[in-house]
């Protein structure tokens, strides 16, 4: 009886979760421009999409801007974690808090306040600006996922590196790197995701005609409903679910005790 | 014996205030096994990674076969560090981790192969090339780690208490299976231990270390026999140590009686420590001895008992004998002049 | 390895990156131009307290406020059931849980749009039953729905990762001590979830008092909130003073929710969402 009640509460809870996102998904192959009715099946919307300069231009920018700034940002938060792991308490804990700021601020806080930095300095808001701001709340994500695995690691293995007559980088590139690779390669597919996924930071930084997809979305969708967004859903929620499959599975896989990540 | 291959010299670490070295001078020669012994803290491993480069002394020098290398960079020093838990490059072979320090030097393919089968030969462990070293048991990693840092021919081997984390019985055979290793290969071995039963069993020198200090340098036979002070004394083996007092040349009260002794040279009444041996003390009947007491206790430790005989000031002696004397017997302590050894008080430690 | 200077780029970066931008929002705040000369002034904070403004902040609160209760009277049993015994297969129910979440901020809400709107699928539907139809788009319901839609794992998950750690045989020894299922409950339970819960409480109500998507795509676009009064500021308006005194506002507010939030959890063992 009590387990009853408590399957039928669980299917409850998971048709309101779902029905939405996947009304979305079935209205993108509605031939009907209506949310209502079916109007049968058609990939019109998608056809529509891949023709609209705007949207395979904002595309292009999502892509870019993720692909670079989780690349710099996985560089300049691997290099940071490393020093980072090797510093002495007090400075380390302020280096931290440092770290987490970004993560536990309010995202409309962090988008205005860099907005204004830029403007201060007279950076033309843009890509160089988005890209910037992209890399700021990716590094600490690249940190949070590489100290677990510096924590990991033997202390004496860089120094036996060195005993071998290893220089300090060849040490670094043939002994501490594929140690802490698994942490790497998560930080960079989470900064990646956290990237193609913003919203608030991205509409505060960016401009003169720079958009990403969820900017153009939220122009779409502020003007009312259009089946093209619901095509263009579907398509990222499919990456999207793709790429935190893959780091759910490494971070379970790879540590016991790293830090499972989840996008907000 | 030969000559000096290192020079320690003045050499003090500071670590953000505490003194973890405090002025180390010390002569190493060629082709000895010399360990660093004392207990946890006393800077062995500050002393052993200053030799390996992985730390710069505040101040001081280390000089090897005559060149200042105190700001050489590890990579560059003649000389290889076996770790206390082994550091191996877990993502390589055994192979691989062997032949690191090879591959660097751009070693010939056929010749690294060579090198390593003969270390892994050295080491007893052939056939294990492909073997990952996250399937080996302690041992056998304590033995890679020693093939990929003897691989590269150093003149010095420097081992941070490499047989730490072995069982008893593993730890015997390595003890003889390294002192084997150091007489065949003819290289300077510098050890560290805080056991000092493994250091009497395989050095040829002895450092003990206190607080920072060198307390004494010499064989185990000098060190065993004639400790320096009462902490030498005490470290090495169980001893007795009590309070006593210089009367003149070759006489000493302590426990309440005068005895004969060999050491001359102390001020007339100045106080001293007196340390006797377990094993010079003699039970004899009690009317034999001005220095009487009662056993207290007597547990056979396989070759000797150990005793505890309570004297008239409570003080208890330990004795160790092949023969033994029953619980509350009362009897004489016997000690021949020669195995009263009298030693200055440190007050330092 | 005592490289702590290659960190030093990252600790830059991050000082201008982080620490400076906040700073620049406190000058703003603080000061005022007018005809060229900028002046230190309290004017901006006062201008907040006057009605218009004191009632936005207050809707926030009170819209996030209701959404946080809302997520926690539907999110706690679902946590319980989650955690139960009787569940096999846990954590591909907890993926399932979490995958709609993957799901881009924006168009989750954007989903409910489509639902809600007045020729949407729930009308439709009602239409199709003979029902009369509902204004449900650009009402309060319509935000705190998108709000509980939105937050809802964020308490769920908590909670879940908390009473999954409690040991059963407190459970077992409760039961034996004579207490009835209420009882364990009450006295077992839920004193021991308390972390979870609260972790839970702050997850929702933080994200739920900052946002300005679900207010404005929901909501409607004169619906106001703390987040939309700032996005006008900056995005509209270009009073950055006054929207930089509204953003130290949200700050405080924030640190002061996480402070009491803080003294109920005391040992620090929040859940974190996993
Ligand atoms: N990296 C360090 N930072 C600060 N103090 C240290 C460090 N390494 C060693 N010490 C201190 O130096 C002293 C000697 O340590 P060590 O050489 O490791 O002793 P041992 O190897 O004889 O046990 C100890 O008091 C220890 O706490
Ligand atoms: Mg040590």
């Amino acid at each position: 009886m009590k387990k009853a009640f408590g399957r039928f509460y669980l299917v409850l809870i998971f048709a309101f979760l779902y029905a939405p996102v996947l009304t979305l998904i079935v209205f993108s192959f509605n031939d009907s421009r209506s949310r209502g009715n079916w109007g049968g099946f058609t990939l019109k919307w998608y056809s529509a999409l891949f023709r609209d300069r705007h949207v395979l231009s904002s595309l292009y920018y999502t892509l870019t801007i993720a692909l670079l700034s989780a690349l710099i940002a996985t560089v300049a938060g691997t290099a940071a974690a490393i020093g980072i792991h090797n510093m002495k308490k007090i400075l380390k804990s302020f280096v931290m808090n440092l770290t987490y700021l970004p993560v536990i601020s309010p995202d409309i806080v962090t988008g205005i306040s860099l907005m204004i930095l830029f403007v201060f300095v007279r950076l033309n808001l843009g890509f160089t600006t988005l890209l910037l701001a992209h890399i700021t709340f990716n590094i600490p994500y690249v940190i949070l996922s590489v100290l677990p695995k510096l924590k990991q690691l033997n202390k004496h293995m860089y120094e036996a590196a060195l005993d071998l007559g290893a220089k300090p980088l060849y040490a670094f590139f043939r002994v501490i790197l594929p140690e802490i690779m698994p942490g790497v390669v998560t930080g960079f597919l989470l900064a990646f995701t956290l990237s193609l996924d913003d919203f608030i930071i991205s509409f505060f930084t960016t401009g003169s005609g720079v958009s990403t997809l969820s900017i153009t979305i939220y122009s779409m969708a502020r003007l009312g409903i259009n089946p093209k967004i619901n095509a263009l859903s579907t398509l990222m929620f499919i990456v999207v679910l793709a790429l935190l499959l893959i780091v759910n599975k490494r971070s379970s896989a790879n540590s016991k005790n790293g830090t499972a990540v989840m996008n907000i | 014996m030969s000559k000096h291959i290192i020079e320690l010299v003045d050499l003090v670490k500071d670590y953000d205030g505490t003194e973890a070295l405090k002025g180390i001078n010390l002569y190493i020669r060629q082709n000895e096994f010399i360990t660093f012994l004392g207990p946890s803290g006393c800077g062995k491993t500050t002393t052993l990674r200053l030799i390996g480069g992985f730390e710069k002394p505040t101040s001081g020098k280390i000089i090897f076969e005559g060149v200042d290398i105190t700001d050489m960079p590890p990579y560059k020093r003649k000389v290889n560090t076996v770790f206390q838990k082994y550091a191996l490059f877990p993502h390589m072979n055994v192979f691989e981790n062997i032949a690191f320090g090879l591959r660097i030097k751009k070693t010939d393919k056929k010749v690294i192969s060579e090198k390593v089968s003969r270390m892994l030969k050295l080491v007893n462990l052939e056939g294990f090339e492909k073997r990952s070293v996250d399937s080996l048991s302690g041992g056998q990693q304590q033995r890679v780690a020693i093939a990929r840092a003897l691989v590269n021919e150093p003149e010095v081997l420097l081992l941070d208490e490499p047989l730490g984390a072995l069982d008893l019985k593993l730890r015997k055979e390595m003890q003889l299976e390294l002192k084997r290793m150091q007489q065949q290969l003819g290289i300077t071995f510098i050890y560290v231990t805080h056991d000092q039963e493994e250091a009497l069993t395989m050095s040829d020198t002895i450092v003990v270390m206190q607080n920072g200090t060198i307390q004494q340098i010499g064989t185990p036979e000098d060190i065993y026999n004639e400790p320096k002070n009462a902490f030498v004394a005490d470290f090495i083996g169980e001893s007795n140590i009590i309070d006593g007092v210089m009367l003149r040349d070759y006489r000493v009260r302590f426990a309440g009686h005068e005895f004969d002794c060999v050491d001359k040279g102390f001020g007339i009444n100045e106080d001293v420590d007196v340390v006797i041996r377990p094993e010079d003390i003699r039970l004899v009947p009690r009317d034999e001895s001005p220095l009487q007491g009662t056993v207290k206790s007597v547990i056979f430790k396989g070759v000797h008992y150990e005793m505890q005989v309570d004297d008239h000031n409570g003080y208890g002696w330990i004795v160790h004998s092949t023969s033994m004397e029953p619980e509350n017997t009362d009897v004489g302590l016997q000690i021949s002049p020669q195995d009263i050894q009298i030693m200055k008080k440190v007050s330092a430690i | 390895m005592k490289k702590g200077w290659i960190s030093y780029p990252y600790i830059l970066w991050m000082i201008i990156f982080t620490i400076v931008p906040l700073l620049l929002v406190m000058y703003y705040g603080f000061t005022k131009t007018e005809n060229g000369t900028t002046v230190l002034t309290p004017d901006n904070f006062i201008r907040v307290m006057e009605p218009t403004y004191l009632k936005v902040l207050w809707r926030s609160v009170l819209l996030a406020l209701v959404s946080t209760v809302v997520c926690f009277i539907i999110g706690y049993p679902v946590a319980m059931i989650l955690a139960g015994r009787d569940i096999s297969r846990k954590s591909t129910l907890v993926l399932l849980f979490v995958i709609p979440m993957w799901m881009n901020f924006l168009l989750r809400t954007y989903a409910w749009m489509t639902l809600l709107d007045r020729k949407g699928l729930i009308n439709t539907l009602l239409g199709a039953l003979g029902l009369p139809q509902l204004n449900l788009l650009y009402t309060d319901f319509a935000v705190i729905l998108g709000m509980v839609y939105n937050f809802l794992p964020f308490m769920v998950l908590p909670i879940y990762s908390v009473l999954r750690k409690i040991d059963r045989s407190l459970i077992e020894a409760a039961e034996d001590l004579g207490s009835d299922t209420v009882t364990v409950f009450r006295k077992v339970i839920f004193p021991l979830s308390l972390p979870g819960v609260v972790s839970g409480i702050t997850m929702v109500f933080m994200p739920a008092v900052t946002t300005f998507i679900i207010s404005k795509l929901l909501g409607g676009s004169q619906y106001m909130l703390i987040g939309n009064l700032i996005e006008d500021q900056f995005m509209r308006v270009y009073d950055w003073n006054f929207g930089s005194a509204v953003s130290i506002i949200m700050m405080l507010l924030i640190l002061l929710s996480m402070g009491v939030m803080a003294r109920y959890d005391k040992e620090g063992t929040g859940g974190g969402l996993f």
